[in-house]
Protein backbone atom coordinates (compact mmCIF):
# COMPACT_ATOMS: atom_id res chain seq x y z
CA UNK A 1 0.00 0.00 0.00
CA UNK A 2 1.08 3.13 -1.00
CA UNK A 3 1.73 5.87 1.79
CA UNK A 4 3.05 9.56 1.01
CA UNK A 5 5.21 10.10 -2.42
CA UNK A 6 7.47 7.04 -2.60
CA UNK A 7 6.64 4.26 0.18
CA UNK A 8 5.25 1.31 0.49
CA UNK A 9 3.71 0.40 3.90
CA UNK A 10 3.43 -3.29 3.57
CA UNK A 11 0.46 -4.58 5.67
CA UNK A 12 1.25 -8.53 5.88
CA UNK A 13 4.51 -7.83 6.77
CA UNK A 14 6.56 -10.50 4.80
CA UNK A 15 8.74 -12.91 7.11
CA UNK A 16 12.83 -12.60 5.77
CA UNK A 17 12.48 -16.55 6.69
CA UNK A 18 16.56 -17.14 6.00
CA UNK A 19 19.19 -15.02 4.74
CA UNK A 20 22.70 -15.79 3.45
CA UNK A 21 26.36 -14.38 3.45
CA UNK A 22 28.97 -15.27 1.20
CA UNK A 23 32.50 -13.54 1.37
CA UNK A 24 35.91 -13.59 0.17
CA UNK A 25 39.50 -13.19 1.66
CA UNK A 26 39.37 -9.67 2.25
CA UNK A 27 35.97 -9.86 4.00
CA UNK A 28 37.21 -12.66 5.93
CA UNK A 29 40.16 -10.89 7.53
CA UNK A 30 37.53 -8.45 8.40
CA UNK A 31 35.50 -7.68 11.66
CA UNK A 32 32.26 -9.27 10.42
CA UNK A 33 33.93 -12.65 9.48
CA UNK A 34 31.83 -14.80 11.79
CA UNK A 35 29.02 -13.32 10.14
CA UNK A 36 29.09 -14.67 7.11
CA UNK A 37 28.04 -18.20 6.04
CA UNK A 38 30.61 -19.10 3.98
CA UNK A 39 33.80 -17.32 3.72
CA UNK A 40 36.20 -18.24 0.35
CA UNK A 41 40.48 -18.05 1.25
CA UNK A 42 40.73 -17.64 -2.76
CA UNK A 43 39.44 -15.20 -4.77
CA UNK A 44 39.14 -17.18 -7.67
CA UNK A 45 36.42 -19.27 -5.88
CA UNK A 46 37.36 -22.52 -7.75
CA UNK A 47 36.37 -21.06 -11.29
CA UNK A 48 38.82 -19.87 -14.31
CA UNK A 49 37.58 -16.76 -14.19
CA UNK A 50 36.44 -13.89 -11.30
CA UNK A 51 33.04 -13.48 -13.37
CA UNK A 52 32.29 -17.09 -13.01
CA UNK A 53 33.33 -16.83 -9.36
CA UNK A 54 31.05 -13.58 -8.98
CA UNK A 55 28.24 -15.69 -10.62
CA UNK A 56 29.16 -19.01 -8.15
CA UNK A 57 29.18 -16.85 -4.87
CA UNK A 58 25.41 -15.74 -5.88
CA UNK A 59 24.56 -19.45 -6.10
CA UNK A 60 26.02 -20.36 -3.41
CA UNK A 61 24.48 -17.72 -1.04
CA UNK A 62 21.20 -18.90 -2.78
CA UNK A 63 21.71 -22.47 -2.14
CA UNK A 64 22.46 -22.10 1.46
CA UNK A 65 18.94 -19.36 1.97
CA UNK A 66 17.46 -22.18 0.81
CA UNK A 67 19.15 -25.23 2.84
CA UNK A 68 18.71 -22.89 5.74
CA UNK A 69 15.10 -22.19 4.97
CA UNK A 70 14.65 -26.30 4.64
CA UNK A 71 12.85 -25.92 1.00
CA UNK A 72 14.01 -26.87 -2.08
CA UNK A 73 14.91 -24.78 -5.45
CA UNK A 74 11.10 -25.56 -6.64
CA UNK A 75 9.83 -24.12 -3.52
CA UNK A 76 10.68 -20.67 -4.51
CA UNK A 77 8.35 -19.08 -6.90
CA UNK A 78 10.27 -15.80 -8.02
CA UNK A 79 14.14 -15.17 -7.84
CA UNK A 80 14.49 -11.11 -7.79
CA UNK A 81 18.50 -10.26 -8.41
CA UNK A 82 21.11 -7.44 -9.48
CA UNK A 83 25.18 -6.94 -10.02
CA UNK A 84 27.39 -4.53 -11.43
CA UNK A 85 28.77 -6.21 -14.37
CA UNK A 86 27.63 -5.38 -17.91
CA UNK A 87 24.28 -6.79 -19.13
CA UNK A 88 24.04 -8.36 -14.86
CA UNK A 89 25.29 -11.79 -15.81
CA UNK A 90 26.52 -12.53 -12.52
CA UNK A 91 22.08 -12.62 -11.47
CA UNK A 92 21.14 -13.99 -15.08
CA UNK A 93 23.98 -17.31 -15.00
CA UNK A 94 22.89 -17.49 -11.16
CA UNK A 95 18.81 -17.57 -12.39
CA UNK A 96 20.15 -19.95 -15.31
CA UNK A 97 21.66 -22.42 -12.55
CA UNK A 98 18.85 -21.98 -9.80
CA UNK A 99 16.33 -22.07 -12.67
CA UNK A 100 13.79 -20.24 -11.08
CA UNK A 101 11.45 -17.33 -12.53
CA UNK A 102 13.48 -14.71 -12.75
CA UNK A 103 13.66 -10.86 -12.72
CA UNK A 104 17.02 -8.95 -13.42
CA UNK A 105 17.29 -5.76 -11.59
CA UNK A 106 19.91 -2.99 -11.74
CA UNK A 107 20.35 -0.47 -9.24
CA UNK A 108 24.22 -0.73 -9.04
CA UNK A 109 24.80 -0.92 -5.46
CA UNK A 110 21.42 -0.32 -4.00
CA UNK A 111 20.37 -3.33 -5.72
CA UNK A 112 19.82 -5.59 -2.64
CA UNK A 113 17.53 -3.12 -1.07
CA UNK A 114 15.67 -2.51 -4.46
CA UNK A 115 15.09 -6.11 -4.66
CA UNK A 116 14.21 -6.75 -1.38
CA UNK A 117 11.91 -3.84 -1.28
CA UNK A 118 10.15 -5.23 -4.78
CA UNK A 119 10.18 -8.65 -3.10
CA UNK A 120 8.27 -7.84 0.09
CA UNK A 121 5.81 -6.16 -2.42
CA UNK A 122 5.37 -9.28 -4.44
CA UNK A 123 4.67 -11.37 -0.99
CA UNK A 124 2.74 -8.67 0.41
CA UNK A 125 0.48 -8.57 -2.43
CA UNK A 126 0.46 -12.69 -2.52
CA UNK A 127 2.03 -12.55 -5.94
CA UNK A 128 4.78 -15.27 -4.19
CA UNK A 129 4.73 -17.33 -1.15
CA UNK A 130 8.47 -17.69 -1.61
CA UNK A 131 10.91 -15.00 -3.19
CA UNK A 132 14.47 -14.32 -2.95
CA UNK A 133 15.94 -11.11 -3.12
CA UNK A 134 19.67 -10.80 -3.41
CA UNK A 135 22.80 -9.29 -5.16
CA UNK A 136 26.76 -10.29 -5.49
CA UNK A 137 29.79 -8.01 -6.30
CA UNK A 138 33.41 -9.78 -7.06
CA UNK A 139 36.65 -7.36 -6.21
CA UNK A 140 38.46 -8.22 -9.49
CA UNK A 141 35.81 -8.35 -11.94
CA UNK A 142 34.02 -4.95 -10.78
CA UNK A 143 37.07 -2.95 -10.85
CA UNK A 144 38.34 -4.79 -14.31
CA UNK A 145 34.79 -3.40 -15.70
CA UNK A 146 34.87 0.33 -13.93
CA UNK A 147 38.45 0.79 -13.39
CA UNK A 148 42.42 0.30 -14.37
CA UNK A 149 43.44 -3.91 -14.32
CA UNK A 150 43.74 -4.83 -10.76
CA UNK A 151 47.28 -5.42 -11.01
CA UNK A 152 47.80 -1.73 -12.47
CA UNK A 153 50.06 0.64 -10.44
CA UNK A 154 47.62 3.44 -9.94
CA UNK A 155 47.80 5.69 -6.61
CA UNK A 156 44.17 5.39 -5.43
CA UNK A 157 42.70 9.14 -3.31
CA UNK A 158 42.01 8.64 0.44
CA UNK A 159 38.24 8.77 -0.69
CA UNK A 160 38.56 5.62 -2.94
CA UNK A 161 36.61 2.32 -1.59
CA UNK A 162 37.32 -1.02 -1.79
CA UNK A 163 34.72 -3.16 -3.82
CA UNK A 164 33.56 -6.04 -1.27
CA UNK A 165 33.49 -9.83 -2.52
CA UNK A 166 30.34 -11.20 -1.64
CA UNK A 167 27.00 -12.19 -2.25
CA UNK A 168 23.94 -11.36 0.29
CA UNK A 169 20.31 -12.94 -0.42
CA UNK A 170 17.22 -12.97 1.38
CA UNK A 171 14.44 -15.65 1.28
CA UNK A 172 11.06 -14.05 1.79
CA UNK A 173 7.90 -15.86 2.76
CA UNK A 174 4.44 -15.13 3.35
CA UNK A 175 4.33 -16.96 6.68
CA UNK A 176 7.03 -18.15 8.72
CA UNK A 177 9.21 -17.11 11.30
CA UNK A 178 11.74 -14.33 11.45
CA UNK A 179 12.20 -10.43 10.67
CA UNK A 180 9.51 -8.51 9.32
CA UNK A 181 10.05 -5.88 6.64
CA UNK A 182 7.24 -3.50 7.21
CA UNK A 183 7.88 -0.70 4.55
CA UNK A 184 10.33 0.54 1.84
CA UNK A 185 10.92 3.98 0.41
CA UNK A 186 12.08 3.86 -3.42
CA UNK A 187 14.63 6.66 -4.01
CA UNK A 188 14.79 9.06 -6.79
CA UNK A 189 17.95 10.08 -8.55
CA UNK A 190 20.28 12.92 -7.06
CA UNK A 191 23.40 14.08 -8.91
CA UNK A 192 25.11 17.09 -7.03
CA UNK A 193 27.60 17.07 -10.64
CA UNK A 194 30.22 15.01 -8.78
CA UNK A 195 32.19 13.04 -11.52
CA UNK A 196 34.60 11.20 -9.89
CA UNK A 197 34.36 7.81 -9.85
CA UNK A 198 36.97 7.65 -6.49
CA UNK A 199 34.49 9.98 -4.85
CA UNK A 200 31.92 7.57 -4.82
CA UNK A 201 31.31 8.24 -0.49
CA UNK A 202 30.39 12.12 -1.34
CA UNK A 203 28.04 11.44 -4.97
CA UNK A 204 25.91 9.19 -3.11
CA UNK A 205 25.73 10.74 0.15
CA UNK A 206 22.77 13.56 -0.79
CA UNK A 207 20.90 10.35 -2.51
CA UNK A 208 20.83 8.65 1.13
CA UNK A 209 20.09 11.36 2.68
CA UNK A 210 16.97 12.13 0.68
CA UNK A 211 15.92 8.80 0.72
CA UNK A 212 15.63 9.27 4.85
CA UNK A 213 14.11 12.40 4.72
CA UNK A 214 11.05 10.70 2.44
CA UNK A 215 10.72 7.70 5.13
CA UNK A 216 10.21 9.84 7.63
CA UNK A 217 8.00 12.21 6.01
CA UNK A 218 5.84 9.41 4.35
CA UNK A 219 5.72 7.20 7.70
CA UNK A 220 5.46 10.76 9.52
CA UNK A 221 7.78 8.79 12.04
CA UNK A 222 11.27 10.25 13.51
CA UNK A 223 14.54 8.90 12.91
CA UNK A 224 14.42 7.89 16.69
CA UNK A 225 12.09 4.69 16.09
CA UNK A 226 15.09 3.14 14.83
CA UNK A 227 17.60 0.82 16.62
CA UNK A 228 19.76 1.32 13.87
CA UNK A 229 19.81 3.23 10.56
CA UNK A 230 22.50 1.65 8.03
CA UNK A 231 23.48 3.38 5.00
CA UNK A 232 24.95 1.34 2.08
CA UNK A 233 28.22 1.94 0.75
CA UNK A 234 29.25 5.47 1.70
CA UNK A 235 32.01 4.97 3.49
CA UNK A 236 33.88 7.00 6.06
CA UNK A 237 33.69 9.84 3.91
CA UNK A 238 30.57 9.77 2.77
CA UNK A 239 29.22 8.59 5.92
CA UNK A 240 30.03 11.71 7.61
CA UNK A 241 28.70 13.47 4.83
CA UNK A 242 25.33 12.03 4.77
CA UNK A 243 25.32 12.38 9.27
CA UNK A 244 26.16 16.45 8.51
CA UNK A 245 23.43 16.39 6.11
CA UNK A 246 20.53 15.43 7.90
CA UNK A 247 21.84 17.83 11.23
CA UNK A 248 21.85 20.56 8.20
CA UNK A 249 18.14 19.20 7.47
CA UNK A 250 17.06 19.50 11.12
CA UNK A 251 16.66 15.78 11.18
CA UNK A 252 17.62 14.46 14.73
CA UNK A 253 19.11 11.09 15.00
CA UNK A 254 21.14 9.69 17.81
CA UNK A 255 24.97 9.20 16.85
CA UNK A 256 25.94 5.77 17.40
CA UNK A 257 22.44 4.22 15.76
CA UNK A 258 23.72 5.90 12.30
CA UNK A 259 25.91 3.33 10.90
CA UNK A 260 27.52 2.73 7.47
CA UNK A 261 27.78 -1.05 5.91
CA UNK A 262 30.92 0.36 4.25
CA UNK A 263 32.50 1.77 7.40
CA UNK A 264 31.66 -2.18 9.35
CA UNK A 265 32.93 -4.48 6.56
CA UNK A 266 36.36 -3.96 6.60
CA UNK A 267 38.57 -2.52 9.88
CA UNK A 268 40.30 0.61 9.07
CA UNK A 269 43.48 -0.59 8.59
CA UNK A 270 43.06 -3.08 6.32
CA UNK A 271 45.15 -2.39 3.36
CA UNK A 272 43.61 -1.03 0.73
CA UNK A 273 40.42 -0.56 1.89
CA UNK A 274 40.86 3.81 2.19
CA UNK A 275 37.85 5.11 2.85
CA UNK A 276 35.44 1.80 3.32
CA UNK A 277 33.97 -0.84 1.44
CA UNK A 278 31.90 -0.29 -1.40
CA UNK A 279 29.96 -2.63 -4.12
CA UNK A 280 26.96 -4.85 -4.59
CA UNK A 281 27.88 -7.12 -2.11
CA UNK A 282 28.60 -4.21 0.76
CA UNK A 283 25.26 -3.43 1.93
CA UNK A 284 24.12 -7.12 1.02
CA UNK A 285 26.32 -8.67 3.10
CA UNK A 286 26.16 -6.62 5.85
CA UNK A 287 22.71 -6.46 6.09
CA UNK A 288 21.49 -10.30 5.25
CA UNK A 289 24.65 -11.35 7.43
CA UNK A 290 25.82 -9.13 9.98
CA UNK A 291 22.59 -7.19 11.15
CA UNK A 292 20.11 -9.88 10.47
CA UNK A 293 22.25 -12.07 12.99
CA UNK A 294 22.10 -8.92 15.51
CA UNK A 295 18.14 -9.00 15.07
CA UNK A 296 18.13 -12.26 15.45
CA UNK A 297 19.86 -12.12 18.54
CA UNK A 298 17.54 -9.62 20.06
CA UNK A 299 20.19 -6.60 19.98
CA UNK A 300 17.91 -4.90 17.28
CA UNK A 301 14.30 -4.67 17.41
CA UNK A 302 13.87 -2.20 14.28
CA UNK A 303 16.31 -1.49 11.50
CA UNK A 304 16.28 0.96 8.57
CA UNK A 305 18.78 0.02 5.45
CA UNK A 306 19.06 2.36 3.25
CA UNK A 307 21.81 1.15 0.15
CA UNK A 308 22.95 3.52 -2.01
CA UNK A 309 23.64 3.36 -5.24
CA UNK A 310 26.03 5.30 -8.26
CA UNK A 311 24.46 4.53 -11.72
CA UNK A 312 27.53 5.34 -13.72
CA UNK A 313 29.11 3.41 -16.31
CA UNK A 314 32.85 3.54 -17.26
CA UNK A 315 31.72 4.85 -20.78
CA UNK A 316 29.53 7.76 -19.16
CA UNK A 317 32.37 8.74 -17.04
CA UNK A 318 34.96 8.58 -19.62
CA UNK A 319 32.44 11.07 -21.53
CA UNK A 320 32.61 13.28 -18.32
CA UNK A 321 29.12 12.73 -17.02
CA UNK A 322 28.31 13.30 -13.38
CA UNK A 323 27.26 10.61 -11.79
CA UNK A 324 23.69 10.45 -10.90
CA UNK A 325 22.84 8.38 -7.32
CA UNK A 326 20.01 6.58 -6.02
CA UNK A 327 19.38 5.06 -2.88
CA UNK A 328 16.43 2.88 -1.66
CA UNK A 329 15.21 2.23 1.82
CA UNK A 330 13.66 -0.81 3.71
CA UNK A 331 12.43 -1.02 7.25
CA UNK A 332 13.66 -4.67 9.01
CA UNK A 333 11.41 -4.89 12.18
CA UNK A 334 11.49 -7.98 14.57
CA UNK A 335 7.93 -8.71 15.75
CA UNK A 336 7.00 -11.27 18.20
CA UNK B 1 37.59 22.29 -10.62
CA UNK B 2 38.15 25.05 -13.07
CA UNK B 3 35.63 27.74 -13.74
CA UNK B 4 34.58 26.92 -17.08
CA UNK B 5 33.42 23.34 -15.58
CA UNK B 6 31.58 25.03 -12.18
CA UNK B 7 29.72 27.42 -14.22
CA UNK B 8 27.46 24.57 -15.68
CA UNK B 9 26.63 23.20 -11.97
CA UNK B 10 23.24 24.64 -10.56
CA UNK B 11 23.53 26.80 -7.15
CA UNK B 12 22.49 23.72 -5.25
CA UNK B 13 25.56 21.79 -7.27
CA UNK B 14 28.00 24.25 -6.66
CA UNK B 15 26.62 24.51 -2.68
CA UNK B 16 26.88 20.66 -2.14
CA UNK B 17 30.20 20.27 -3.77
CA UNK B 18 31.75 23.22 -1.31
CA UNK B 19 30.06 21.46 1.80
CA UNK B 20 31.11 18.01 0.71
CA UNK B 21 34.60 19.30 -0.61
CA UNK B 22 35.30 20.74 3.39
CA UNK B 23 34.86 17.40 4.62
CA UNK B 24 36.37 14.85 2.19
CA UNK B 25 40.36 13.85 3.36
CA UNK B 26 42.40 15.55 0.54
CA UNK B 27 45.33 13.94 -1.16
CA UNK B 28 48.72 14.49 0.72
CA UNK B 29 50.28 15.88 -2.38
CA UNK B 30 53.89 17.29 -0.82
CA UNK B 31 54.15 13.41 1.18
CA UNK B 32 53.13 12.24 -2.17
CA UNK B 33 56.06 14.07 -4.27
CA UNK B 34 58.93 12.51 -1.02
CA UNK B 35 57.71 9.65 -1.73
CA UNK B 36 57.58 10.13 -5.30
CA UNK B 37 60.53 11.10 -5.65
CA UNK B 38 62.50 8.77 -3.17
CA UNK B 39 60.76 5.52 -5.02
CA UNK B 40 61.13 6.93 -8.79
CA UNK B 41 65.12 7.84 -7.80
CA UNK B 42 65.69 4.32 -6.42
CA UNK B 43 64.16 2.41 -9.10
CA UNK B 44 66.33 4.87 -11.46
CA UNK B 45 69.46 3.67 -9.44
CA UNK B 46 68.68 -0.01 -9.89
CA UNK B 47 68.91 0.46 -13.56
CA UNK B 48 72.10 2.37 -13.12
CA UNK B 49 73.00 -0.58 -10.87
CA UNK B 50 72.09 -3.03 -13.28
CA UNK B 51 73.50 -0.98 -16.10
CA UNK B 52 76.80 -0.79 -14.47
CA UNK B 53 76.68 -4.73 -13.99
CA UNK B 54 76.65 -5.07 -18.06
CA UNK B 55 79.06 -2.49 -18.56
CA UNK B 56 82.01 -4.12 -15.95
CA UNK B 57 81.06 -7.88 -16.55
CA UNK B 58 80.20 -7.83 -20.50
CA UNK B 59 81.29 -6.04 -23.62
CA UNK B 60 79.29 -3.57 -24.06
CA UNK B 61 79.54 0.37 -24.28
CA UNK B 62 77.77 3.18 -22.41
CA UNK B 63 76.04 3.58 -25.33
CA UNK B 64 74.81 -0.11 -25.97
CA UNK B 65 74.21 -0.88 -22.16
CA UNK B 66 70.66 0.54 -22.37
CA UNK B 67 69.16 -2.59 -24.36
CA UNK B 68 69.80 -5.07 -21.50
CA UNK B 69 69.35 -2.65 -18.83
CA UNK B 70 65.69 -2.24 -19.80
CA UNK B 71 65.27 -5.66 -20.32
CA UNK B 72 66.20 -6.30 -16.67
CA UNK B 73 64.22 -3.31 -15.46
CA UNK B 74 61.17 -4.74 -17.89
CA UNK B 75 61.56 -7.94 -16.64
CA UNK B 76 61.67 -7.00 -12.73
CA UNK B 77 58.47 -4.90 -13.10
CA UNK B 78 56.51 -7.87 -14.85
CA UNK B 79 57.80 -10.48 -12.16
CA UNK B 80 56.47 -7.68 -9.86
CA UNK B 81 53.41 -7.29 -11.63
CA UNK B 82 52.54 -11.02 -11.98
CA UNK B 83 53.31 -11.56 -8.35
CA UNK B 84 50.83 -8.80 -7.36
CA UNK B 85 53.24 -7.05 -5.90
CA UNK B 86 53.79 -4.14 -7.92
CA UNK B 87 50.31 -2.34 -7.13
CA UNK B 88 50.63 -2.39 -3.68
CA UNK B 89 53.93 -0.78 -4.03
CA UNK B 90 52.61 1.49 -6.55
CA UNK B 91 50.11 2.77 -3.81
CA UNK B 92 52.77 3.93 -1.47
CA UNK B 93 55.04 5.29 -4.33
CA UNK B 94 52.35 6.96 -6.53
CA UNK B 95 54.30 8.71 -9.67
CA UNK B 96 57.52 6.92 -8.84
CA UNK B 97 56.51 3.84 -10.06
CA UNK B 98 55.13 5.23 -12.90
CA UNK B 99 58.75 6.30 -14.44
CA UNK B 100 58.38 5.24 -17.61
CA UNK B 101 59.91 1.84 -17.75
CA UNK B 102 58.64 -0.51 -15.08
CA UNK B 103 55.45 1.77 -15.05
CA UNK B 104 55.03 0.95 -18.64
CA UNK B 105 55.41 -2.54 -18.40
CA UNK B 106 53.32 -2.74 -15.25
CA UNK B 107 50.74 -1.34 -17.85
CA UNK B 108 51.09 -4.04 -20.13
CA UNK B 109 51.51 -6.90 -18.30
CA UNK B 110 48.69 -5.90 -16.05
CA UNK B 111 46.29 -5.52 -18.81
CA UNK B 112 47.35 -8.79 -19.75
CA UNK B 113 47.00 -10.45 -16.77
CA UNK B 114 43.59 -8.85 -16.52
CA UNK B 115 42.33 -9.74 -20.01
CA UNK B 116 43.43 -13.28 -19.94
CA UNK B 117 40.15 -15.16 -19.41
CA UNK B 118 39.13 -13.45 -22.75
CA UNK B 119 41.67 -15.82 -24.58
CA UNK B 120 44.73 -15.20 -26.03
CA UNK B 121 43.46 -13.28 -29.23
CA UNK B 122 40.90 -10.96 -27.98
CA UNK B 123 41.86 -11.25 -24.62
CA UNK B 124 45.78 -10.52 -23.88
CA UNK B 125 46.31 -9.84 -27.60
CA UNK B 126 43.17 -7.13 -28.22
CA UNK B 127 43.84 -5.75 -24.41
CA UNK B 128 46.84 -5.98 -24.03
CA UNK B 129 47.96 -1.81 -24.97
CA UNK B 130 44.58 -0.60 -23.48
CA UNK B 131 46.70 1.66 -20.97
CA UNK B 132 49.84 1.92 -23.07
CA UNK B 133 48.53 1.98 -26.60
CA UNK B 134 47.64 5.85 -26.21
CA UNK B 135 50.99 6.33 -24.72
CA UNK B 136 52.70 4.82 -28.14
CA UNK B 137 50.12 6.97 -29.97
CA UNK B 138 50.93 9.96 -28.74
CA UNK B 139 54.86 9.43 -28.62
CA UNK B 140 54.91 8.37 -32.14
CA UNK B 141 53.27 11.46 -33.43
CA UNK B 142 54.73 14.07 -30.83
CA UNK B 143 58.66 12.92 -31.56
CA UNK B 144 57.03 13.15 -35.48
CA UNK B 145 56.34 16.35 -35.07
CA UNK B 146 59.11 17.13 -33.36
CA UNK B 147 61.35 15.90 -36.17
CA UNK B 148 59.13 17.36 -39.08
CA UNK B 149 60.45 20.79 -37.00
CA UNK B 150 63.77 20.34 -36.79
CA UNK B 151 63.84 18.63 -40.22
CA UNK B 152 62.41 22.11 -41.37
CA UNK B 153 64.34 24.17 -39.26
CA UNK B 154 67.68 22.64 -40.80
CA UNK B 155 66.63 22.90 -44.31
CA UNK B 156 65.35 26.88 -43.52
CA UNK B 157 68.54 27.33 -41.77
CA UNK B 158 71.19 25.65 -43.30
CA UNK B 159 70.29 26.55 -46.92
Amino acid sequence: MQQGHQTWLFKNKPVIISTAAVGGPHEAEGPLADDFDLLHGDLWVGQDSFEKAETRMLEEACEIAIRKAGLQKQDIQFFLSGDLLNQIISSSFAARTLAVPFLGLYGACSSSMESLALGSLIVDSRGGNHVICGTVSHNAAVEKQYRYPTEYGAQKPPTAQWTVTGAGVALLSAEGAGPRVTSATIGRILDMGISDPYNMGSAMAPAAVDTITAHIRDLQISLDEYDLIATGDLGRVGHAIAGDLLKKHGIGFTAGKFTDCGILIYSADQPGVLAGGSGCGCSATVAFGHIMNRIKRGELKKVLIVATGALLSPLSYQQHESIPCIAHAVSIEHIH
Amino acid sequence: MSNKKKKKLTPVQQEYQSFSRAREPKRPVLLNCLKAFLVGGLICAIGQGVSEFFLWNFDFTEKTVGNPTVAIMILFSVILTSAGVYDHIAQWAGAGTAVPVTGFANSMASAAIEHRSEGFVLGVGGKMFKLAGSVIVFGVFSAFIVALVKTLLAELGGA
